[in-house]
């Protein structure tokens, strides 16, 4: 077989792959429920609800979806720079260190202040935490997957120390947790009685700034350029050095924004299970959102209605909800195919 | 007990052995997958399956070499789904790796829900037990160290030697290496280089298996969900450290095993106790990175690493 | 020996009306031709005339649409790469398809023997090998490591692996393109060699004096049709030209003039190789307005580091490097955009552009920041006005600014670049390769519009593996041999068979000597 490029994509070559990967997605699941004794379009019918069927399960989709966003937009900026930032999970937690560090009271500011404070330091602390492996990719050609992949370990075991040593909870009846933060280090609700924090809102403004970044600012036109042919847009003159270091620290300091808005905004301490690896499902996000800011919001919440509607279904019916993390790796892995088919058929020869 | 002291037991040699086996394993695997063109990130998911499909294998009662047999063949079963979007189709490596660590991952997780809904702790199997070598584990010094191992160790320390010697010299390993650095000469010579890539990932992704299932079968008699944890990552990064060699990659995981039996033992220490044990754990992780740092100026990568190849394209 | 026309004799290789077509690209048409025991056919053709194509199909690379392909009477399965090598068929690449970290050997054996099979007997190998390397003039150690060959021993390796094979039929695609023409010399003994021993060749070139020092038979292709055939004692270098293009060649008229002043000026420049690229060593070259400067050489003697000089990609290691009497402080692509050079890349495909983006970004890629962007911010309408003006001026054929560059021709691709380049007025233009691939078309466009950027004043330096394209379009030649720069020979004063030996290396020596 051979890849033949197709000169113009119909619109049913671009929208057909797509949609056949996430049915292929929902077939693998229904395939698993069955085995696990569910009856698909229960399993189904369960997650939709638990998703979105009550108030309640609405809001707690859109919380979900928040740090996905946050994390999705960190991938998409990176992978679409070629930077390939599989450690988002721990900016991530960069981000949520320096909120439970400055939350705590160190900083007597009122909120106006005090919250755009922690919100910088924390994007500053991730952002710094990716610029590592991208200066040892720069500089040294060191592949930065396996580097960031290695820090998110380093990382975790930096936050437990934290949380047993110098971060430890006085009050925390020696569970690992960080002190809760003070009022003024709180991200408050949209609106008042509504479970909903303005993480949310930070969220939706984020991925529309980057889209304006991408489709508007000379910066990027060079995360692009530099993505799609580093050596023609160094021969064109752009820094690429720079171009790859600037999306490094672009792509930290949004995936370290989840953090800040998870301890700021939803939990209001520091723990080891802050993120059940938001980070790599922002891998799946973003893929799925073909890299687009826009896409990933869209992404994002699909992705956080499973997961909810996974945990509602499984309490419900006893099918695991890992269920719903076997969908959205079978759903990315399909989805790159589908994409790499709506621009080229597949020929014999 | 110092340093030294420690540096000159049996036991200690003995744990470092046992320590590098799986990596031994998955690094060999990785290591067939990189010499043909494909990096596999899939690495840690397939790592992960191997150690529950070859415990549970073992746990509904196949001998313990059918649990690796088992292992083995899981491995092959998800090298194929990434040999089959890597190679043929050309996608990123970088993605369809990931992507299927997430998938093995949550694959084996859910399995484990479904075949042992009820359980809150883990059963436990019986393990592949040491075995001495008659004549050689009774060697003074550390004979005893290296030779009362377990059946599964020493197919590791064989394993480096097949896959050394099917490398450099047979045909096979010439049509890999070659594969791996100009798959143009590959398919001018009349050779499929998709076959040869394929058959790489899925025999890779085997070995990779049995050294998740190493855990489960030898060094423990159980199957946790984070045993693995970042075992695969650390494959990678030794594979860059021996220099895409088997013999350099196997010494790699020795000293790398050795650092960690180290570490275990540093901690019981008077120097340990002053040191939070998270430092500790880190070691295994630092000291990869450092040496993708320390070989990135003279590392002989394989030219057409992660270079898809389209035939007919020039 | 069986004389090449002998008709009694069955061909050894047969193709019968072999048709290919890709989407509305017909790249071979109805093309039928034998071969017969010793002897040797020239296929000449222009670039995209549809060879390459055809020698995919014989070797199973791509399937025909039609046609078949019969190798000593035996038709051979469509689709099958083995079929051919099997059937006794060799062929040597343009591109080497040599693997840089195996040794000469291990290339040579790859595929030969099963891969089921528990060892591999170096030895006997080496023998075999050695022995083959003596019988066919192609000395080569087998031991020794393909990346550190030198071109024409790589040459020689490939020849080596259809040898081995125990080929009866060679075919060799473009092989002098990388060599000097003293090693074409040693590979036309091979090939004389290889036929008295009664083996067959096609020998694919657009070269026509090697065409007609070598081959027995010409067979021409013209936008995938054969459309002509000749004993090759009974034409002419001048209707094998004419049968090729189809029309008449228009080369510009470049008529001698004085020198403007002096530009660029490289004085002992030096820089760093890569890899196993040399770079320059104390180098000297200055161009003056309204000149070409030609250089000529085997590739890979030092034209890369050169071009990355200018274009910026490498500062100097050592020496002075001077723009219109300037020296160059920093340096990088940017700067060097700046003071004024334009630059085509050898490679348009993966240096020139980016694949992906459309006419507009490919046609703003080097200036969206000083012309098509405000405060960080991208104008692209005006980015868009850029790339309509340049697809008008410079005759880019495509649906519009917003088509994907990928989808376009060589030729309208070199346009655009060609077009992004002149735009800016540059007063250095360093042209590498500008016409590699090119139909006649734009290898007619391409150079008229360089020579009319040297009557504007333009100082330019043309990169060329083609001799021919050096002797006819420069005012100066300079030689490059493993990183050094040969005096420059003002036109006329230099023919191709002395600045053969410059670009073997002699020569060098002597003015070393006498500096």
């Amino acid at each position: 077989m051979r890849l033949e490029p197709i000169a113009q994509p119909s619109l049913a070559r671009r929208l057909v792959p797509p949609a056949l990967a996430l049915l292929g997605a929902f077939l693998v699941a229904s395939v698993l429920a069955l085995i696990a004794g569910g009856n698909p379009l229960a399993v189904f019918g369960a997650i939709v609800k638990g998703a979105v069927g009550s108030k309640f399960a609405l809001l707690e989709t859109l919380n979900r979806a928040t740090p996905l966003i946050f994390t999705g937009l960190a991938v998409a900026v990176a992978f679409r720079a070629k930077l390939w930032n599989i450690g988002a999970e721990a900016q991530l937690y960069a981000g949520a260190v320096v909120t439970a560090v400055l939350g705590t009271g160190v900083l007597p500011w009122p909120p106006a202040l005090l919250l755009p404070a922690i919100a910088l330091t924390a994007m500053l602390a991730g952002a710094l935490l990716l610029l590592v492996p991208a200066l040892l990719k720069t500089r040294l050609g060191v592949d930065e997957v396996v580097t960031t992949l290695l820090l998110n370990y380093i990382f975790l075991l930096f936050v437990s120390y934290l949380l047993e040593g110098p971060l430890k909870d006085p009050m925390g009846m020696g569970w690992p947790k960080s002190a809760r933060l003070i009022a003024e280090a709180r991200l408050p609700r949209i609106v008042e009685g509504l479970r909903l924090h303005w993480g949310f809102a930070l969220a939706l403004l984020s991925a529309v700034a980057l889209w304006i970044v991408n489709a508007r600012t000379t910066l990027g036109f060079e995360m692009r350029a530099v993505g799609q042919n580093a050596e023609a847009a160094r021969f064109a003159g752009m820094p690429v050095t720079g171009v790859v270091l600037k999306t490094a620290l672009l792509s930290g300091g949004l995936a370290a924004l989840a953090g800040f808005s998870e301890v700021s905004g939803l939990k209001g301490s520091l723990t080891l299970d802050l993120s059940p690896g938001y980070g790599y499902t922002g891998i799946v996000v973003a893929m799925l959102a073909l890299l687009h800011p826009l896409g990933v919001v869209a992404a994002a919440l699909f992705v956080a209605a499973i997961f909810v509607g996974a945990d509602a279904m499984s309490r419900a019916l006893g099918v695991p909800s890992y269920i719903a993390d076997i969908m959205l790796a079978s759903a990315l892995l399909m989805m790159v195919l589908a994409i790499l088919l709506t621009k080229f058929r597949v020929v014999r020869d | 007990m110092d340093i030294f002291e420690i540096l000159t037991s049996a036991a200690f040699w003995a744990a470092a052995i046992r320590i590098a086996s799986p990596l031994i394993f998955a690094t060999m695997g990785e290591l067939i997958c990189e010499r043909a063109g494909v990096l596999n990130l899939g690495i840690e998911g397939i790592m992960v399956a191997g150690a529950f499909a070859g415990w549970i294998a073992v746990y509904m009662g196949l001998p313990l070499w059918g649990g690796v047999a088992v292992a083995f063949a899981t491995g092959m079963m998800l090298g194929a789904l990434h040999g089959l979007l890597s190679v043929p189709f050309g996608l990123s490596q970088h993605v369809v790796g990931i992507g299927l660590t997430l998938l093995a991952t949550s694959l084996t997780f859910y399995t484990y829900r479904v075949v042992l809904p009820e359980v809150s702790s883990p059963p436990k199997i019986t393990a592949f037990q040491p075995y001495p070598i008659p004549g050689l584990s009774e060697i003074p010094g550390l004979g005893s160290a290296f030779f009362t191992q377990t059946p599964l160790t020493y197919a590791a320390f064989a394993l480096v030697a097949l896959v050394a010697f099917v490398l450099y010299r047979t045909p096979l390993g010439l049509a890999v290496r070659a594969a791996g650095e100009s798959p143009a000469a590959v398919a001018a010579q009349g050779l499929s280089v998709t076959a040869i890539r394929m058959g790489a990932v899925i025999v890779g992704s085997g070995f990779m298996a049995v050294g998740g299932a190493f855990l489960t079968l030898s060094a423990f008699d159980s199957f946790f969900f984070d045993m693995v944890n970042g075992r695969g990552w650390i494959c990678i990064a030794l594979v860059v450290f021996g220099a895409w060699k088997p013999g350099k990659a196997m010494l790699g995981a020795i000293l790398f095993a050795a650092f960690d039996a180290l570490q275990i033992r540093l901690q019981q220490t008077p120097i340990g106790a002053l040191v939070p044990y998270q430092l500790f754990l880190m070691m295994p992780y630092l000291l990869s990175i450092l040496a993708l740092v320390l070989m990135s100026r003279r590392a002989e990568v394989p030219a057409a690493l992660m270079v898809p190849f389209n035939k007919g394209e020039r | 020996m069986t004389g090449p026309h002998d008709q009694k004799a069955q061909p050894v290789l047969r193709l019968s009306n072999i048709t290919k077509r890709f989407g509305a690209l017909t790249a071979n048409d109805d093309v039928s031709f034998d071969l017969a025991r010793g002897e040797v056919i020239a296929l000449l053709g222009e670039n995209g005339a549809g060879k390459t194509t055809l020698m995919n199909i014989l070797f199973g690379q791509y399937t025909a649409d039609a046609g078949t392909v019969e190798v000593f009477g035996e038709v051979l399965p469509p689709g099958n790469p083995r079929a051919a090598l099997d059937a006794g068929v060799g062929m040597v690449h343009q591109h080497f398809t040599l693997a840089g970290n195996l040794t000469v050997w291990e290339n040579i054996v790859l595929g030969t023997e099963r891969l089921g099979a528990l060892r591999l007997d170096a030895k006997a190998a080496k023998a075999r090998i050695a022995d083959l390397s003596r019988r066919f003039h192609l000395a080569v150690d087998p031991a020794a490591k393909v990346g550190r060959l030198t071109v024409g021993e790589r040459q020689r390796v490939e020849i080596l692996k259809a040898l081995y094979r125990e080929a009866r039929i060679l075919i060799l695609d473009e092989p002098t393109a990388v060599l000097t023409p003293q090693e074409s010399e040693a590979l036309f003994k091979t090939l004389r060699e290889a036929v008295g021993q009664g083996l067959s060749v096609v020998f694919i070139s657009h070269k026509l004096h090697e065409v007609m020092a070598i081959s027995d038979r010409t067979i021409v292709l013209r936008h995938g049709r054969l459309v002509a055939e000749r004993a090759t004692a009974e034409t002419s270098r001048e209707e094998l030209a004419a049968l090729m293009v189809g029309g008449k060649v228009s080369a510009p008229k470049i008529e001698a003039r004085p020198a403007g002043p002096a530009l660029l000026r490289l004085a002992g420049v030096s820089t760093k190789g890569e890899g196993r690229a040399p770079g320059l060593r104390a180098v000297d070259l200055t161009l003056h307005a309204g000149q070409i400067t030609g250089l000529a050489g085997v590739s890979g003697n030092g034209q890369k580091a050169l071009s990355d000089l200018i274009s910026g990609l490498v500062a100097p290691a050592s020496g002075q490097f001077e723009i219109v009497g300037e020296p160059v402080g920093d340096w990088s692509p940017r700067r060097a955009l700046a003071r004024g050079i334009g630059r085509i890349p050898e490679d348009r495909h993966r240096t020139g552009t980016i694949a992906d983006f459309d006419l507009t970004e490919n046609a703003v890629l080097e200036t969206y920041a000083q012309d098509f962007a405000r405060h960080g911010w991208m104008r692209w309408g005006a980015a868009r006005a850029q790339a309509e003006s340049l697809i008008a001026t410079y005759d880019v054929r495509c649906p519009g600014p917003e088509t994907r560059i990928r989808l376009l021709s060589g030729g309208n691709m070199q346009k655009l670049i060609l077009g992004r380049v002149l735009e800016t007025a540059p007063r250095i233009i360093l042209a590498n390769q500008p016409v590699r691939g090119l139909d006649i078309g734009a290898v007619n466009y391409v150079h008229g519009r360089l020579a009319e950027a040297r009557e504007e004043g333009a100082a330019v330096l043309l990169i060329s593996e083609d001799l021919d394209e050096i002797m006819t379009l420069s005012d100066v030649i300079h030689v490059m041999s493993e990183g050094r720069l040969s005096p420059g020979f003002t036109r006329g004063t230099m023919r191709a068979e002395a600045l053969g030996q410059w670009m073997a290396g002699e020569g060098f020596g002597r003015v070393a000597d006498a500096s």
